[in-house]
């Protein structure tokens, strides 16, 4: 019986092998060079996890897919836009098969979020950890609208992009608690985590918005059609360098999509403290934007794809504000009661959770059961707690790797110490 | 050395009779060529080599370049590969580093390095410390470059001299060239390393002619980073230096020389890493030290290698306390008597020199 599923679910799932989130439509080199990271790591192949997890999910379909709906239709909000005549579609198709890759994506992600709390508070982790539950709409809904090729930078709220791009929670949770099977070999920690067109986590407020208009100005340069996402929060958005890049960016036509994530708080500070004007999507003047839902991912998705569309298509850069909003504190030092409610808290949690929102609507339209749903709670669980053993067991960087990385394509040479004797080589 | 020390003396403005065209022809033995059109050639040759080699910075297109160093390249690599930018410091350098970490290889000039002030944060945490903080994961081969130090009459806010803020960070490399062929040499290679480099043009020297050995008339001429240069033998002291003041630390060396004592002259070329290695065989031959610089003098270049010779070999070897010869510790004011006597003079070497020889 498990050898017929097992056949049928290599049928199924087609000829070529889909990598871990199942979101790029070829091969993935995010996953191979993944994958060479994980073999030099020590870490086990993931190929094997998912195929073992695919001939689960081959067999639940097997047998359920004669009870589902392939796919359905959803309305969602209009888009608020500035200086475009029309903007993202009203309605959009889900298929059953994304949403239950969405659910997967935003739930490995809230726990993940969750695993950090808790890991920080048994100071497991230490130093920074901004938190991102509650905004899993954006990270995974933006996915949803691009291409692996494309890039995406961001600030210090980035473990979830950080996952949607492509890495295990493993090395996510592993280059938090500084050890190194970390994506980082723990150098970097929270903020400074990387990948294939994922350029991190950045720490400095605002820096990473000119840096993410460059990105698309080597998009336009190689001439490929790529585009580059760049996100700053509600708090960023107020920062100089952020109208310098908006300037270039609409001067050269980069093809940029400035993204706000505007999730009401810049650390302490509601936007009506900080900002003239709260429109975050219009600050971009003579940029075209569109103000967006980013507790929907289906509103995020289709968004993501027409300001896609719009910057392949050479008009320029465009400027999505996402309205999200985030259940932690600012960073893990924050509580998060102080300048906001717990009963405002309480009623975002209620009314328009993101992993509510779409569980809601694939249960109400037979996109997918209760019960499967809650199984794939039970696996990102167990994900995430393997995940956490991981990061707790590896054991730190050899102190000799201290002066590692200072060059890239170096020979070896020395780095002092804290004092004149103590000497680290340093390899690139 | 008569001829290049005579060349300093005189004012140095510019002097578009000396200023000459292209040079990939035949050249004759005896080739003199500005430290601007050095390095002109030098990112002429880079940006023809390496396609994914650009220039971007104010003016540096159709202006030619505020001080002509990139002139000509705009015709001939056109709109794509020359960009003048708006004012925005900051937002450009990011924009130049956020290219170089997408893999392309910008060269970003600031107008003068003052002006980097503005930008440094993109230089310092976006761009020297991004390799290091991803596990060796993105590289940054950037260079910025620019005019940098005292120029002549352009006041405080104008004339600072950055070689102690960049070299103090690990992840960036810092160079300093003083003539055309540290000028082309260390360009290209600055180009062609993988990491962020911050190239100190000096704008006084822009228009002074050296002699191009014909080594240096190569597309392939290259100036390792991290290795300084004796450009003068001697045995009684060591004087070392970096950009135009190697010039005046020459020009002391040949007054000296007719009163018998031989100055050993170091050019740096290199801020960061530092040539250690050089500076210190010398001090073991010479038993004495002096370093001259243009920029102030606490934590200064000067602070920096007067540390590192007390913790180092060359300490036993010393007869004398390690003199430095700096900027004066001020503001750098305008009028001329003030300002001739705010930087270092060949008078204030040769007397450091004597001072330090006791004579």
């Amino acid at each position: 019986m498990r050898k017929m599923l097992a056949a049928v679910s290599r049928v199924l799932s087609g000829a070529s092998q889909k990598p871990r989130h199942g979101f790029a439509m070829l091969p993935s080199l995010v996953s191979i060079s993944r994958l060479k990271q994980s073999s030099h790591l020590g870490l086990p192949k993931c190929w094997d996890c998912s195929h073992s997890l695919k001939t689960r999910q081959a067999s639940r379909v097997l047998v359920a897919s004669r009870n589902f709906a392939n796919d359905a239709t959803f309305e969602i909000k209009k888009c608020d836009l500035h200086r475009l005549e029309e903007g993202p579609p009203v309605t959009t198709v889900l298929t059953r098969e994304d949403g239950l890759k969405y659910y997967r994506m935003m739930q490995t992600v809230r726990r993940m979020e969750l695993k950090a709390d808790q890991l920080y508070k048994q100071k497991i982790i230490r130093g920074f950890c901004h938190l991102c539950d509650g905004q899993e709409a954006c990270c995974v809904g933006l996915e949803a609208g691009i291409n692996p090729t494309d890039h995406l930078i961001t600030a210090y709220r980035a473990h979830g992009f950080t996952f949607t791009r492509g890495l295990s929670v493993r090395e996510i949770l592993a280059e938090l608690t500084g050890r190194k099977g970390g994506c980082a070999k723990g150098k970097g920690g929270s903020m400074h985590m990387y990948a294939k067109n994922f350029y991190g986590g950045n720490g400095i407020v605002g820096a990473q918005v000119p840096l993410g208009a460059g990105i698309a100005l080597a998009c336009k340069y190689n001439g490929k059609d790529e585009v580059c996402l760049t996100l700053y929060g509600d708090g960023a958005a107020n920062q100089g360098q952020i109208f310098e890049a908006y300037n270039m960016a609409a001067l050269w036509k980069l093809p940029c999509i400035f993204i706000c994530e505007n999730n009401r708080y810049g650390m302490g500070t509601s936007v009506e403290r900080a900002a003239a004007s709260t429109d975050y999507y219009k600050r971009g003047d003579f940029i075209p934007g569109l103000r967006v839902d980013g507790m929907d991912i289906l509103c995020v998705r289709e968004a993501t794809r027409f300001a896609a569309a719009y910057c392949r298509s050479g008009k320029g850069p465009i400027l999505m504000e996402l309205q999200t909003y985030r259940y932690h504190g600012h960073s893990m030092s924050d509580p998060g009661v102080s300048y906001r409610t717990r009963e405002e808290i309480q009623e975002v949690r209620s009314k328009s959770d993101p992993i509510m929102l779409l569980k809601d609507r694939m249960v109400n339209s037979n996109l997918a059961s209760v019960e499967e749903l809650k199984e794939i709670d039970v696996e990102v669980r167990k994900e995430i707690e393997d995940a956490a053993q991981f990061a707790t067991a590896d054991p730190e960087p050899p102190l000799e790797e201290l002066g590692y990385h200072i060059y890239s394509s170096d020979p070896p040479f020395e780095v002092r110490g804290a004092n004149q004797w103590i000497k680290f080589k340093s390899v690139s | 050395m008569a001829a290049v020390s005579g060349l300093v003396r005189r004012p140095l403005r510019e002097v578009s009779g000396l200023l000459k065209r292209r040079f990939h022809w035949t050249a004759p033995t005896a080739l003199q060529v500005t430290v601007r059109d050095a390095i002109n050639q030098g990112m002429d040759e880079e940006l023809e080599r390496d396609e994914k080699v650009f220039l971007l910075g104010e003016e540096v297109a159709q202006y030619d370049g505020a001080y002509k160093v990139s002139r000509g390249l705009w015709k001939k690599y056109g709109d794509k590969r020359i960009i003048d930018t708006p004012i925005s410091e900051m937002g450009f350098a990011g924009i130049a580093v956020g290219a170089a970490m997408a893999g392309l290889r910008p060269i970003c000039e600031f107008m003068t390095f003052n002006f980097s002030m503005q930008a440094i944060d993109q230089v310092i945490n976006s761009a020297a410390k991004t390799y290091y903080m991803s596990g060796g994961l993105q590289p940054v081969p950037i260079v910025f470059r620019g005019p940098n130090g005292a120029s002549a009459g352009v006041a405080a806010q104008h004339s600072q001299c950055f070689a102690a803020w960049y070299g103090h960070c690990p992840g960036l490399k810092v160079v300093s060239p003083w003539n055309s062929e540290d000028a082309k040499g260390l360009i290209k290679s600055a180009i062609r390393d993988n990491n962020p480099v911050v190239v100190l043009e000096n704008e006084l020297m822009y228009g002074v002619p050296f002699e191009f050995p014909p080594e240096a008339q190569s597309k392939d001429f290259l100036i390792p980073i991290g290795k300084a240069k004796i450009e003068r033998q001697g045995t009684h002291i060591t004087v070392v230096s970096h950009s135009r003041p190697v010039g005046h630390c020459l020009e002391a060396a040949a007054v000296l020389s007719k009163e018998g004592v031989e100055c050993e002259v170091i050019n740096m070329r290199t801020i960061r890493p530092m040539d250690m290695e050089t500076i210190e065989a010398s001090v073991m031959k010479t038993n004495h030290l002096v370093t001259v610089e243009g920029g102030w003098p606490q934590f200064g270049v000067g602070a920096e290698i007067c540390a590192r010779i007390m913790e180092g070999p060359a300490f036993n070897f010393l007869d004398a306390p390690a003199v430095r010869v700096t900027g004066a510790d001020v503001p750098m004011p305008y009028a001329k008597i003030l300002e001739d006597n705010s930087i270092p003079q060949v008078k204030d070497i040769i007397f450091a020199i004597k001072k330090t020889l006791n004579i």
